[in-house]
């Protein structure tokens, strides 16, 4: 069997609208996990063990177990809590929880790079919690680390054909069923590797370009 | 936990762990060779080796598998789904583990290449006997992490209908309705494994320093 041009063509159009759901999944799942993590980072720096200890745990769990198996558990479990949301909004969710137990980490890292002195001195001038936060931890913490939050985000968004386990139609889903339909695997799954990777390379050069800018900042 | 679940998980064990031992294997060799090529082959070799890493890395695992078990027969190579499995979720781990291992051998003093060349030593016994050695315990941490991704993309090959843990667990879901108790099983046997994956990894970064010196010292 060859490629066949003509077959791959008319596979286009249905592969691009399921290329808007993995694109909708990842925005808004991105943008979750980034905002997500960001508490959950502050939980983690708590002086209370008792908040500190189980935000770790919680991270530990969804970082050490497969995206695959916190799916299947939303997916199965949330309608026996009483909320049955549609596969999307499941799968999303799960994207932006499991992620966002990466940023949590990476803004941990963040928070550490900031000199002691730094939240010291602001004590000393007496800001409030909030103020030292705001303005001098967030400051200073939070740009160096954009470029591996990019990275999550690229990371999350190469994730998303795992939400075809869980019924979402996005391009592998799309993919699958238009092979099932015509016996022909080989341009829907090679056209949908290539979009995936055309759009890992677009991605990847704003955050170069971010890294390099960040570099030349002086610290 | 019901005992009829015990059967059936243990069965989804033995692939996991066989598919992430195999894959690991893989991972290894490929990230070394992929890494050393990228850090000392001549250009057109090392633009190769950068090309596959790069086409890896930017598509997906669970796509790269679906493609190799769904597309590849059809141009007339066909992989049972286990090879499949191994071979490229171990290239895919390889791939990134190609980076770590690029970084650390660039790491390694470049005095030490030279003392070795002066040495008298062949181009492959200053990479096998000097440099390496000294770039594992650089590579070890990252290693580790990769090692416990791959450990949770084992969990994909359920997709292409290998019996794995996820697998059986989906499976007994549906015949008990017991959804979220078998889950949450399945969680904690997945937490458990990669616990003791980062566990042997920090055991490793603590003997690489030992083991350096050992050899070292039998060398002398």
């Amino acid at each position: 069997m060859t490629w066949d041009w003509s077959y791959a063509w008319s596979c286009l159009p249905l592969l691009w609208q399921a290329g808007l759901i993995t694109v909708l999944a990842t925005v808004i799942g991105g943008a979750l996990a980034a905002v997500g993590g960001l508490p959950w980072a502050v939980l983690l720096r708590s002086d209370h063990a008792w908040v500190r200890r189980p935000a770790d745990a919680v991270l530990q769990v969804v970082r050490n177990t497969p995206l695959l198996v916190q799916l299947y558990l939303l997916y199965y479990g949330l309608p026996h809590l009483g909320w049955s949301p549609s596969p999307l909004v499941i799968g999303i969710a799960g994207l932006a929880l499991h992620y966002a137990a990466y940023a949590a980490e990476v803004y941990r890292a963040g928070f550490s790079a900031v000199p002691a002195g730094q939240t010291e001195a602001a004590r000393v001038l007496g800001l409030s919690r909030w103020q030292r936060f705001r303005h001098v931890l967030v400051p200073q913490a939070i740009p160096p680390v954009l470029p591996a939050l990019g990275n999550l985000v690229v990371a999350l968004f190469k994730d998303t054909p795992v939400l075809s386990a869980i019924t979402v139609i996005e391009l592998l889903t799309r993919a699958k069923l238009l092979g099932a339909e015509s016996f022909r695997y080989l341009e829907p799954m090679t056209l949908v590797g290539v979009w995936f990777l055309i759009a890992s390379l677009v991605a990847a050069w704003p955050l170069t370009r971010l890294e390099h800018r960040l570099r030349r900042i002086p610290t | 936990m019901d005992p009829t679940w015990v059967a059936p998980f243990a069965s989804g064990l033995g692939i996991t762990l066989g598919v992430f031992a195999g894959a690991l294997v893989v991972a290894c060799v490929s990230g070394v060779l992929l890494g050393t090529i990228a850090t000392y082959a001549d250009t057109p070799l090392r633009l190769a080796c950068r090309a596959f890493v790069d086409v890896v890395r930017g598509t997906s695992a669970l796509v790269q598998l679906f493609w190799v078990v769904f597309a590849l027969p059809l141009i007339g190579l066909r992989i049972d789904p286990l090879s499949a499995a191994i071979l490229v979720l171990g290239l895919n781990s390889g791939a990134y583990a190609s980076e770590a291992v690029r970084g650390a051998l660039a790491a390694v003093p470049s005095g030490q290449r030279e003392a070795a060349v002066v040495l008298g030593l062949s181009p492959l016994q200053c990479w096998w006997r000097i440099t390496l050695p000294q770039a594992v315990p650089i590579i070890l941490p990252s290693a580790t992490n990769l090692a416990v991704e791959l450990l949770k993309n084992t969990s994909l090959v359920s997709l292409i209908g290998l019996a794995d843990l996820t697998f059986q667990a989906n499976a007994l879901r549906a015949a008990t309705l017991a959804d979220s108790a078998v889950l949450v099983v399945l969680l904690l046997i997945y937490l458990v494994l990669a616990l003791g994956v980062v566990r042997v990894g920090r055991w490793a970064e603590q003997h690489a320093g030992r083991w350096r010196a050992r050899l070292i010292g039998q060398r002398a």
